[in-house]
């Protein structure tokens, strides 16, 4: 099991040096002067030489690229994720938008994993009944909405139309404001879920295993609550992980559409402003973030599935 | 030992004097979307306590199903038991409320399966799925339970016991684990042990000694053992009785020696005739020629006269052969059992 | 976007290697193909058809608007603004005084563009990786694995968002292509291990052996024997990475690094009314509409050809 980790660990780090190599390289790789790079960075703002000369000595841009990478990986290593070009530490913007952002993401999981898994349990159990067929049209619709449709359509639906929650989120929101959208957030992820609880438990129904629990005449409800849960889930809990990707992705819609300060919205933001190095920072967080995700997950995988643990 | 007949439920209707296992004349269907198959047509067996009966047939010819319905494990749907009787010591099984049936199963009939990798909850280890037997059945507590898989697991003689109870399924060898399995089946003494193609999936040497282990504990606890599989070789060495299926039905039920020696069914004949030889070394090997049937087609008549070389046209026809009385205790279901028998 | 190709692959079984499925069926005896199977269950799909008449629709939509509206979508009149439907303009018309309707049409022309590029773009990225993966294995494998893991590692908006604002620079132009760049540069992931898991599970089957016996090389054993017979799930989730395209170039769009005026977009339209939604929802609705019909016409198609190829359900 330590091996496993450790092994799991080194690979990570390995994909992390290249995955922050990757979305360097894409934003900064060497294209000509510094003042050209600048002026790609920043877009279509103006900048005056006196600008162009302090940047070019902050970012290390008349260096080589390799020593701008190390300059970068260092600043990471060190938490410092530079400074966005509205002159703020892209550090002190993380820090404060991060817990929105976990609590609008906690509502969503939270969300999601109650109703999607329990509804992929049933699907499950009675497959071709008419929850099981309800179920999967439903979820079928959440996936396919994308969330640029979803968030905008709920935002009007529900917050300004029916007027059920507050539209928009803003300053600093509290837990009710931010409800609306963590179900929209957490809408796509719930499909998710609740398709593969259902596949995997339509699938666990029929192994051998539960042919022997039957024999050894243990009570349905063990059979399928003990048995069969136990293996069922451990491809859900596992996708969990890998979904913050897919929560990253949709927290900056959500937040951009609902107007939370949180992470997605700064990188929203950051897009739309064009800022270079704030988009980079944040990218960067977000892909350790994901990464680390990964990490946990492997290491549940193994915990859950005992197979894995002697590979 | 743990003493572990202590709280068993008094079932009512039992006859201790009624044979241990009665088959009379199941009938299992399943109902798919292309057709109705029908798996089991007409099936007898009996087994006495002490005595090991084996179910021999090609795949596909029904052992599993039935074995499946005595234990009452079908998957229904599609599975349908259309018919007949299961009688433990005279009380008909199929028509117990499934609360009962369920005490039945591992208390009084257990089943070990094929392929014990499988048929093995790979998540949980070795122990908790023995401790669980105790547990649910007999209410023992966690440590109680504990020393009991122990106990089983020294019975078949499984190395360090004590240390392999919180392994996990994947980390025994073939053989190990179908100990394992059987243990599991022992767990609360049942009366009879049905093996499904308990050697199917293991190496020869491991089979013999998976055998051995089978007969010796079925002799310590005088069980009735049912043993269902198509290898001729293994239930020589093991079986007091033979019932052979054929499309859902026993074809011809015997003593061992019997129909080894003389078999009364053309099937039974071709089956051992096909059996490689080295004192006829050089010679083309015999093989049935054919298919078994398709189970939603079977043939009117008997099931087998397509690939019969004695078949004729009351063969084809319905209705079916009856099962004559060959001896004693000897039935066939061919019209020319007679000459059958006279031609070996 | 990748959740759609993560269920994707999640529930699809590995390609079944077979070439012949069992013999025997009710009535004949014929021996049937997984193709042959797969077809017929298809056919009897009722999801099948509705999935692809809406996707023939989106495509003609697409390829002549002409048909479906004698309105130009660029000629906006703020005079016109809001305007409510009228015979001329379904849907009336949005706050640029512009033919929503006509706008709407016009719109499936990106998305299926951008759709139908990035999936081949990614298709042969897949192909090439999967196949080579799976077949060589090695470190040939465990090199493209690890590439594979680290394009994965980067969440697919997040690096859509980098590499596009990289693209697209300074540059003019709507950025079509750039888009499809991006996305087909991504996307191919979850259908290159697919493809790799299919190649491996047919790569062990006796025929691929025979082959080989009989003097056949990499590429035809590649190509004529494993390729077929893997192609199955591969499918399968390309109709529904398309799908995730046109979801994900909208997302860009509506970001505003997609695709830029005066390129027609449901994600740019989306984007704009959004913000104006108290005053007129329709031109919300409309696109929206739209596009979510588009995106789950693709995974419904998707869904029922996995169906059909899944022996487990038969």
């Amino acid at each position: 099991m330590f091996r496993f980790i450790v092994r799991r660990l080194l690979q990570m780090v390995l994909t992390f040096i290249g995955a922050t190599l990757l979305v360097y390289a894409l934003m900064f790789s060497n294209q000509g002067s510094p003042a050209r790079v600048i002026q790609s960075l920043v877009g279509e703002r103006p900048v005056t030489p006196a600008q162009v000369q302090a940047l070019t000595e902050r970012y290390h841009l008349n260096e080589g690229f390799w020593v701008q990478y190390g300059y970068y990986m260092k600043g990471l290593l060190h938490l410092d994720f530079g400074t966005s070009l509205t002159g703020r530490p892209i550090g002190d913007m993380i820090a404060q938008a991060w817990p929105v952002t976990i609590r609008l993401a906690v509502i969503g999981v939270l969300f999601a994993v109650l109703f999607g898994v329990t509804a992929g349990v049933v699907a499950g159990i009675r497959r071709s009944g008419i929850f099981d067929n309800a179920t999967l049209i439903l979820t079928l619709l959440l996936i396919s909405i994308p969330t640029i449709v979803l968030a905008p359509v709920a935002q009007f639906f529900f917050g300004i139309k029916l007027g059920w929650f507050p539209p928009t989120a803003g300053g600093d929101p509290t837990w009710w404001a931010l409800v609306l959208p963590g179900l929209v957030l957490g809408s796509l992820s719930l499909a998710t879920y609740s398709r593969l609880t259902r596949t995997s438990v339509a699938e666990n129904l029929r192994a051998d295993y539960v042919r022997t629990a039957k024999a050894k005449g243990l009570p349905p409800r063990r059979v399928i609550g003990v048995h069969v849960l136990r293996n069922s889930l451990i491809p859900v809990v596992t996708y969990i992980g890998i979904d913050i990707g897919g929560l990253m992705s949709g927290a900056i819609i959500t937040e951009g559409v609902f107007n939370i300060p949180g992470v997605g919205f700064n990188l929203f933001r950051g897009i739309r402003t064009e800022d270079g190095p704030l988009v980079v920072g944040f990218v960067s967080l977000l892909v350790i973030v994901f990464l680390v995700a990964n990490l946990i997950v492997d290491i549940m995988y193994a915990v859950l599935d005992p197979r894995i643990r002697y590979e | 030992m743990t003493d572990i007949k202590a709280q068993i439920d008094v079932l009512p209707g039992l006859d201790k004097t009624a044979p241990l296992l009665q088959v009379n004349d199941l009938h299992v269907e399943f109902r798919t979307a292309n057709g109705v198959a029908r798996a089991v047509n007409g099936a007898n067996f009996t087994l006495q306590a002490g005595e090991t009966l084996a179910i021999l047939g090609e795949s596909g010819c029904g052992k599993s199903v039935t074995a499946q319905a005595i234990m009452g494990i079908l998957d229904t749907p599609p599975g349908y038991v259309t018919k007949g009787e299961v009688r433990y010591r005279g009380l008909d099984l199929l028509k117990l409320p499934e609360e009962q049936r369920r005490k039945v199963r591992a208390n009084r009939i257990a089943m070990i399966f094929q392929d014990a990798l499988s048929a093995l909850n790979p998540v949980f280890s070795v122990g908790f799925q023995l401790d669980e037997l105790s547990r649910v059945h007999r209410g023992m507590s966690k440590q109680d339970a504990r020393k009991r898989s122990v106990e089983l697991l020294d019975l078949v003689k499984i190395p360090a016991a004590k240390q392999r109870v919180t392994d996990y399924p994947h980390q025994f060898s073939g053989g190990m684990r179908q100990r394992v399995m059987i243990a599991m089946a022992l767990a609360l003494d049942p009366e009879v042990l049905i093996a499904d193609e308990p050697t199917t999936a293991l190496d020869v040497t491991v089979q013999a000694q998976i055998m051995t282990l089978l007969a010796e504990l079925r002799r310590e606890r005088n069980m009735g053992l049912i043993l269902i599989t198509h290898d001729m070789g293994v239930v020589a060495d093991v079986a007091d009785r033979i019932s052979v299926m054929y499309a859902g039905k026993v074809v011809e039920e015997a003593g061992v020696f019997d129909i080894y020696a003389r078999p009364s069914h053309p099937y039974t004949k071709a089956l051992l005739e096909s059996i490689p030889r080295l004192d006829l070394r050089g010679q083309q090997l015999n093989v049935i020629k054919g298919l078994p049937p398709n189970l939603m087609n079977i043939p009117p008549g008997c099931a087998f006269n397509p690939r019969c070389g004695y078949a004729q046209d009351v063969c084809r026809a319905d209705p079916p052969p009856p099962a004559y009385q060959v001896a004693g205790d000897r039935t066939a279901r061919c019209h020319f059992w007679k000459d059958v028998l006279g031609d070996e | 976007m990748s959740n759609l190709e993560s269920i994707a692959a999640a529930e699809t079984p590995a390609a079944n290697p077979a070439p012949t499925g069992p013999p025997g069926g009710a009535k004949t005896d014929k021996p049937r193909s997984l193709a042959g199977d797969a077809w017929r269950d298809l056919r009897r799909n009722p999801i099948f058809w509705v999935a692809s008449a809406l996707v023939l629709l989106v495509v003609v939509m697409a390829l002549v608007p002409q048909v479906f509206t004698p309105a130009d979508p660029a000629s906006c009149a703020l005079s016109r603004q809001y305007a409510p439907p009228s015979g001329r303009a379904w849907f009336g018309y949005d706050f640029q005084g512009c033919d929503l309707f006509a706008r709407t049409v016009y719109g499936a022309r990106a998305s299926i563009q951008v759709g139908v590029f990035a999936m081949l773009l990614a298709g042969a990225i897949a192909l090439v990786v999967g196949l080579s993966s799976g077949y060589f294995g090695g470190w040939v494998d465990n090199i493209l694995s690890r590439f594979t893991d680290i394009v994965l590692g980067i969440p697919i908006l997040l690096a859509a968002i980098v590499l596009g604002k990289r693209l697209a620079g300074d540059r003019q132009g709507t950025g079509i292509w750039t888009v499809v760049i991006v996305l087909g540069v991504l996307g191919w992931t979850t259908a290159s291990r697919v493809m790799r898991s299919s190649v491996i599970s047919a790569k062990n089957q006796d025929y691929v052996a025979a082959a080989r016996m009989l003097g056949a090389g990499h590429g035809r054993i590649m190509f004529r024997h494993i390729l077929p017979n893997a192609l199955a799930p591969f499918v399968v989730v390309m109709t529904i990475a398309l799908g995730g395209f046109i979801s994900v170039e909208a997302t860009l769009s509506f970001l505003g690094i997609g695709l830029k005026a005066p390129a027609i977009s449901w994600g740019i339209d989306i984007s704009s009314s959004t913000v104006r939604v108290r005053e007129n929802a329709t031109p919300l609705i409309a696109p929206s509409a739209f596009l979510a019909m588009t995106v789950l016409a693709f995974i419904m198609l998707g869904d029922a050809i996995r169906d059909a190829f899944d022996p487990k359900l038969r």
